[in-house]
């Protein structure tokens, strides 16, 4: 079904190459069995540096397991591991689709997966053996740098070719995807060589602000919402609500979204005049924020029974509320009367979590509810481990982000207060207790989703047409 | 122009990203362009030279280990201590950042919160225009204290202890330990404990007062408790400063 409304969606020209064609189904498979192999990992460092906080860490005092280290491995096998690798799987299935064209060299793209998977296991090992770089969300040893920046290069020159093979308007998830090559591959350029080998101290702290924040913003953003703009309406079986909020929204994030990377060092010797820019584009995001999200939900406006019945959908908006929380949390954040307080604490960990779970892991969750059925021409093996993995991973995270605003601002009215360092630290136990229970239950749902994909991925393919999850919670 | 190809790779893909990197980094850079940036010999202090020397008497067995001994003769035996605390100020922050130390403790204080107060003078600029501020180690979080004012705050033998077990000086804390920086106990560190101290000693000894300071003290001629030799020591440290 809606298979046959993707190519209607898409297609104006007259012969149409069959999905088998275009799309390397194997390799999909294998970019979303290797991001979920990294989002194992991450999830477990997370674990050992949540148990290292409640002082229960099982493994303390070993070299190779020093929290410190997994910390970094941490967070780097989520940006790379796991959110590249899924969003490239999504980039093969999407962008052939929406095209119409293969991708320039389908030896490439093993390549560029084969490459990748170096990167991202040398940066862990690098890690490992102590060799990061210092430099948040670019801790990748500096000697593997030039590597990623290459393979960063190669997948743009692979998706490139179809794109610009495309006559006429190209469609929304497009001018996502084609900035978001640009952007990705300055941005890596930027942060990893400038305040290593070009600028020092202050000025390398304004370039390591743009590179955390454009990380984010450039390269994992545009691709989640080049994602949305194209399984919404697929799922939905209609139309974008409206073209000019599309407009307004992509134009809008390309504007603002870069100047905000000082806002990670307020009150740092930046100077005054452009941590008060970024204040002010990091507010003005939010609106354009707002626009896109209520271009969705008009876009969701009279199917909204589909949140209950169609877990995709169901996976997409949840985490859009959580982009829009997020967003509306940092128009405040961002200020300095709130920097005052919660900047350093635990509310701009719960900030990150919010963001790289809540939204973006949902979305891709959501993604391969929808596409491993396809990909692997069978059902999910239990719908109602589905609906676990769904319900562990919303409560968990929703209870995680909460636990930890509130903590960040009892650390930050400690601090200013003058108690001793002691006392902020005696105030977080029960907040690091529970997030820690958080964090299983977050576990939890990926091992119910992994369990499931196994037991899916064993049984016997049907012969009839796919199983829609879209019906998920009716069959 | 808003949905063509080219509009959408020049105007936002380029061209959007440029303007924010000229206005964001580019700025600040030439503004701090006449600020040399120090090299790591530059950076050595009297304050820090106390705190080396003093990992030498306290751990002379170790410190052999990792940094052979000092030659004889006035001048040569001055060069080798800084070309020694040189390189473990290079090996001590390599250190701190590939034990993600920098993920737990920032490296400035702010104008507000009374951060003052409790840290210290609030960070400038220049402070961080140096060889080991590259990348700069800002931090974004504090699960343990602020480290820009920690050299000289405690003693080397609070920092060994601390490093080998922290729950037996920070009652409650969650920092891990890291048996790895020395050879079994506390009173026997490695190279890499003598180099992780020293860059934790070198945080901040460039201040010019600091309320807990232990003065500096040279190695060796200097008697026990002789008064005049500290006033003169002071004198050589604040023209050092300046």
């Amino acid at each position: 079904m809606s298979e046959a409304l993707n190519e209607a969606v898409t297609t104006s020209h007259e012969e149409v190459k069959s999905s088998e064609e275009l799309v390397d189904q194997t390799l999909v498979k294998l970019y979303f069995c290797t991001a979920l192999t990294f989002l194992t990992v991450a999830m477990l460092a997370g674990l050992l540096m949540a148990f290292q906080l409640i002082r229960h860490n099982p493994l303390r005092g070993i070299e190779l397991f020093s929290p410190g280290r997994w910390r970094m491995v941490h967070t780097n096998a989520i940006a790379y591991g796991f959110l590249a690798n899924g969003f490239i799987g999504a980039l093969h299935w999407i962008v052939p689709r929406l095209t119409l064209q293969p991708v320039f060299s389908k030896k490439l793209s093993w390549l560029i997966y084969a490459a990748w998977q170096g990167v991202v296991g040398a940066t862990a090992v690098g890690i490992l053996l102590g060799e990061a770089q210092g430099l948040e969300w670019g801790e990748t040893p500096v000697w593997v740098d030039p590597f990623a920046q290459l393979g960063l290069g190669l997948l743009a020159l692979n998706f490139m070719p179809p794109i610009a093979r495309m006559k006429g308007p190209i469609y929304v998830t497009l001018w996502y995807f084609m900035a978001m090559f640009v952007w990705t591959f300055l941005t890596y350029a930027m942060g990893n060589f400038v305040p290593e080998y070009f600028v020092t101290g202050t000025s390398a702290g304004a370039v390591g602000g743009l590179f955390i924040h454009d990380l984010v913003g450039l390269f994992v953003t545009p691709l989640g919402w080049g994602m949305m703009y194209y399984f919404v309406p697929i799922l939905l079986k209609k139309p974008i609500w409206s073209h000019g909020l599309s407009l307004v929204g992509f134009w809008g994030l390309a504007f603002f979204y870069p100047l905000q990377g000082i806002h990670h060092f307020l009150y740092t010797p930046i100077p005054m005049f452009l941590q008060y820019g970024a204040v002010v584009s990091t507010i003005a995001v939010e609106l354009v924020v707002t626009t896109v999200i209520v271009n969705f939900f008009g876009t969701l406006w009279g199917s909204g029974s589909a949140v209950k019945t169609n877990l995709p959908i169901r996976w997409f908006y949840t985490g859009m509320i959580f982009y829009f929380l997020t967003c509306l949390q940092c128009a405040f954040q961002v200020t300095l009367t709130f920097q005052k307080i919660i900047h350093f604490t635990d509310w701009v960990v719960g900030h990150a979590h919010m963001v790289m779970f809540g939204v973006f892991t949902m979305w891709i969750m959501g993604m391969m509810t929808y596409l491993f059925p396809r990909l692997l021409n069978r059902g999910w093996y239990s719908l109602k481990a589905c609906e676990w993995h769904y319900w562990l991973s919303t409560i968990g995270i929703a209870v995680m982000s909460a636990d930890l605003f509130l903590l960040g601002l009892f650390q930050g009215w400690s601090w200013a207060a003058l108690e001793p360092w002691d006392a902020s630290v005696e105030i977080s136990y029960p907040f690091w207790i529970l997030r820690t229970i958080a964090g299983l239950s977050m576990f939890a749902g990926l091992l119910v989703f992994l369990w499931n994909l196994l037991k899916t991925w064993t049984s016997v393919p049907e012969q009839t047409a796919v199983a829609d999850v879209s019906n998920a919670a009716t069959a | 122009m808003f949905e063509s190809k080219a509009g959408i790779l020049y105007i936002a893909g380029i061209g959007f990203f440029v303007l924010a990197f000229v206005s964001n980094a580019l700025v600040p850079a030439l503004m701090y362009n006449d600020l040399p940036e120090q090299t790591v010999e530059e950076l050595i202090n009297s304050n820090l030279r106390y705190q080396f020397e003093d990992l030498a008497r306290r751990y002379p067995d170790s410190f052999k280990e990792a940094y052979g001994e000092s030659p004889g003769g006035e001048a040569e035996h001055d060069a080798w201590w800084n070309e020694k605390c040189a390189e473990a100020l290079r090996y001590g922050r390599k250190l701190y950042v590939g034990e993600g130390c920098w993920h737990c403790h920032s490296q400035f204080v702010r104008p507000v919160s009374n951060e003052e107060q409790r840290w210290g003078p609030v960070s400038r600029s220049a402070e961080y225009q140096n060889e080991l501020q590259r990348p700069v180690m800002f931090g974004t979080r504090r699960v343990g204290p602020d480290l820009s004012r920690e050299g000289g705050r405690r003693s080397n033998d609070w920092h060994t202890v601390h490093f080998f077990r922290p729950l037996d000086l920070s009652e409650g804390s969650p920092m891990p330990e890291y048996p790895w920086f020395f050879d079994g106990s506390p009173d026997k560190p490695n190279a890499r404990g003598l180099a992780i101290i020293t860059y934790v000693q070198w945080l901040g000894s460039w201040q010019e007062s600091y309320p807990y300071y232990e003065d500096y003290v040279p190695s060796r001629e200097r008697p026990e408790e002789e008064e005049d030799a500290e006033a003169d020591n002071e004198d050589a440290a604040a023209e050092d400063d300046a």
